[in-house]
């Protein structure tokens, strides 16, 4: 069971009796398992079991591993999942730089150095300088780029995707993908996508299930 | 699970004080009361209370009270939501009605009062001109017999309770489609309105409007500012009967509230009549394809009671604080001949202690009920399962009870636990009344908050406390505040169980200034109506300037 990555063990999830998703797969680090299906084909409920968030109106069986330990027996916060959803979600009442900040582990001590550390996660998605800034301000690329930098920053464990290039346009949208596969593979994150989308699923290169009517 | 407190800690305190306040109220009526000697199971007091001159009288009055308060109230909320909603117009009486919400229903009595009394303002602008009246005239314009004024002042003040409501309720229904469907089939707007839209409304806010009827049934302060004294409503006798320092007259005052109790059931029942009614009458004329397509007087008078109400009660309001700084002030005179601070110097040492029972009082109880309220919340989103509608209806119990009923018992508790007339007992009995409105202020908000931003917050590893600590009370400190501002609201307005439990030592400003309805001090009441009417505003100003001091560099947390 020591192997690493995300291995999803006989997941079953259903909602009122009817069975959503059934699925056995392993993702390997920096490898992507792409989950594609209609809105409402419960694609999004997957995504919710592995973050802890389940709704209770769902019933779900089986288990999740990540590096052979077993994250659906931990509370949300000790899973590590780092989310992206389609909107970048940014948290309001925060500086830009208060956002980074917020998502560094508590082990990482001092001041300057979590100030430093978070200089240093905008320079990397090429916001430098863009701390002091109100996320409000930001345009729609750059909020989705501060919100990879955050959930980077937060030193996960896998990536959970759940549509989240839809509300970029074109251009943008591509770029993004290249940057959010790109650091999965640099960093060796598993990663779960959910999407409606054929061309994120073939950006994303690797296996894709197919789930819903 | 500490969330799982809250909904039972909740019920507790809702029903708790209500079921042994009734308890404390339905023994005595039956002559069981020890600490009198009061032994055996009697009927006598009922008798006695049945002999009591024109307690029938005294009951009608209540009876229509209720309904008539209730009637026009709704109407005029319907008329104007049907003629305006979606116009710029309406938004501008919204921000005009709404502050009334906050103002202590005594407060906008004693507007009344300074408005439409035979000394008081209307009469002054039209005097002597136009009336010739160069004394006051001998008219019982106020405290008239037939309650005329005491409905009118129960209706401005629950006009913005039911518009509040009714706009909770709107986003809810497909208003604009159905606009556009029903002034497509040539319906006039109220036509359309009323037989397309407002049956969704009206299902959403019936507790609030039953609220409405049990109040104005059972109201103590607004009656002994605005009410008829010969006899007077059933609710406020009972009071004073309990107030007797007779103690025997307590037994009297149990069994009369029992009677109450059954005539704020009555009216609930005939306002069931009403409504079906009112469903047929709707139907008919929907069924003969009535499209009355000329409204604009109807819709016109919607408008015309919603500016008129708020008008009447602003206009009170100044002159209110105008007499209390009132030097000499004679009859045909609209405005003073001089102005002075002395009515402010000398009511200051003595407004001291109310105020500052009114603030522990208030401040107290929202904590505990916004805590209360922001559990049961946590522990709704916790199960996934919202309230069903028998958990709705027990938060309106301590609204649709009417107070008399349970608070004479409640009191009587108190006495026997030893702990009337202390702030913990007052915190307790203003509790029961704060906690509904605290849940129903933060529950649409709470709702409407995306819970992704907490998915997200623990993906980052924080844990529920921090989550709790930095996302959500920072991203819902507005509307946590609101809460707490209806709540302090609501305390600071509280007459019948502050009277009762504080039993005459903690007196807040409203049980003083209706104290003072009586002695028809003008300026003295003014300054206590100006306390009233400042303390709950102040309470929303804070919630409105504190948010955006705090979060002044995003403009994500601007509304």
């Amino acid at each position: 069971m020591e192997e690493k990555g995300l291995f999803l063990d006989d997941v079953r999830i259903a909602l009122g009796g009817r069975v959503l998703i059934e699925l056995s797969r392993r993702v390997p680090p920096g490898g992507v398992l792409t989950v594609m299906g209609p809105s409402g084909s419960g694609k999004s409920s997957l995504l919710a079991y592995l973050a802890g968030f389940l709704d209770p109106a769902f019933t779900a069986s089986g288990r999740a591993l990540v590096d052979g330990a077993e994250i659906t027996a931990l509370p949300a916060e000790e899973r590590h999942a780092g989310i992206l959803f389609q909107d970048p979600l940014l948290f309001p009442h925060m500086s830009v730089a208060g956002n980074l900040i917020f998502a560094l582990p508590e082990s990482f001590k001092g001041r300057t150095a979590r100030l430093a550390a978070a200089e240093k996660a905008l320079d990397d998605v090429g916001l430098a300088g863009m701390g002091e800034r109100d996320p409000a301000t930001l345009s729609g690329g750059q909020k989705a780029r501060v919100a990879l930098a955050r959930v980077l920053l937060s030193a996960p464990r896998m990536l959970l995707l759940d549509e989240p290039f839809s509300k970029l346009d074109m251009e943008l949208r591509q770029q993004m993908r290249m940057l959010v596969f790109d650091k999965a593979r640099e960093r060796g994150l598993p990663v779960l996508l959910v999407t409606h989308d054929e061309a994120d699923a073939e950006a994303a290169g690797g296996e894709i299930v197919r789930i819903g009517p | 699970m500490l969330t799982r407190l809250g909904p039972i800690l909740t019920i507790l305190l809702l029903t708790g004080p209500i079921a042994f306040g009734l308890a404390g109220t339905v023994l005595p009526a039956l002559g069981f009361l020890p600490a009198l000697g009061g032994m055996e199971l009697t009927l006598a007091h009922f008798r006695d209370l049945f002999f009591e001159p024109a307690i029938m009288m005294s009951a009608g009055l209540s009876l229509l009270a209720g309904l008539v308060t209730a009637l026009f109230s709704l109407t005029a909320v319907m008329l104007f939501v049907a003629g305006f909603a979606g116009t710029r117009a309406f938004g501008r009486v919204q921000h005009l009605v709404s502050p009334l919400l906050s103002l202590p229903h005594a407060a906008a009595a004693f507007a009344l009062v300074f408005l439409i009394a035979p000394s008081g303002m209307l009469a002054r602008l039209i005097s002597p001109e136009i009336t010739g009246w160069q004394r006051p005239p001998d008219l019982l314009i106020v405290n008239d017999p037939m309650g005329i004024s005491m409905m009118a002042g129960l209706i401005v003040k629950e006009i913005p309770f039911l518009l509040l409501m009714t706009l909770a309720a709107l986003p809810q229904v497909p208003f604009r489609e159905a606009r556009m469907l029903t002034g497509s089939l040539g319906y006039g707007r109220v036509a359309g309105f009323l037989f397309g839209i407002w049956p969704a409304i009206y299902r959403q806010i019936r507790l609030p409007v039953f609220a409405v009827i049990a109040f104005a049934s059972s109201v103590v302060d607004v009656g002994m500012i605005l009410g008829p004294t010969r006899p007077a409503p059933l609710a406020v006798r009972l009071v004073e009967w309990m107030n007797d320092p007779d103690l025997s007259m307590r037994y009297l005052a149990s069994a009369g509230a029992l009677l109450q109790l059954a005539v704020t059931g009555l009216s609930l029942a005939l306002w069931l009549r009403l409504e079906r009614l009112g469903a047929t009458l709707c139907k008919r004329m929907a069924m003969r394809g009535l499209r009355f397509r000329r409204d604009a007087p109807i819709r016109a008078a919607g408008l015309a009671a919603m500016v008129l109400s708020a008008g009447i009660v602003f206009a009170g309001l100044a002159t209110l604080v105008l007499w209390s700084f009132a030097g000499l002030w004679q009859f045909p005179d609209a405005l003073p001949s001089s102005f002075t601070l002395k009515t402010w110097i000398k009511a200051l040492p003595r407004i001291l202690e109310p105020l500052r029972t009114t603030l522990l009082a208030g401040l107290l109880s929202t904590l505990i009920a916004s805590v209360l309220a922001i559990l049961c919340l946590m522990h709704q989103e916790e199960t996934g399962r919202r309230p069903a509608r028998a958990a709705l209806s027990l938060l309106y119990l301590p609204l649709l009870v009417p107070q008399v009923a349970f608070v004479f018992g409640l009191q009587l508790l108190l006495i026997y636990a030893g702990v009337l007339a202390t702030l913990p007992a007052l915190v307790l009995a203003h509790l029961v009344f704060v906690m509904p409105y605290a849940y129903l202020s933060l529950r649409d908000p709470w709702y409407a908050f995306d819970r992704r931003y907490d998915w997200i917050a623990a993906g980052l590893g924080k844990s529920r406390a921090r989550r709790f600590l930095s996302i959500r009370l920072p991203m819902l400190t507005r509307p946590i505040l609101t809460m707490a501002a209806v709540g302090f609201a609501i305390s600071a307005g509280l007459y019948l169980p502050t009277v009762l439990v504080g039993a005459g030592r903690l007196t807040t400003v409203t049980t003083e200034a209706v104290a003072l309805a009586s002695g028809g001090n003008g300026r003295v009441i003014g300054v206590y109506a100006f306390w009233q009417m400042i303390l709950p505003m102040a309470g929303f100003a804070i919630a409105t300037l504190l948010p955006a001091l705090i979060f002044r560099r995003f403009r994500g947390m601007q509304v």
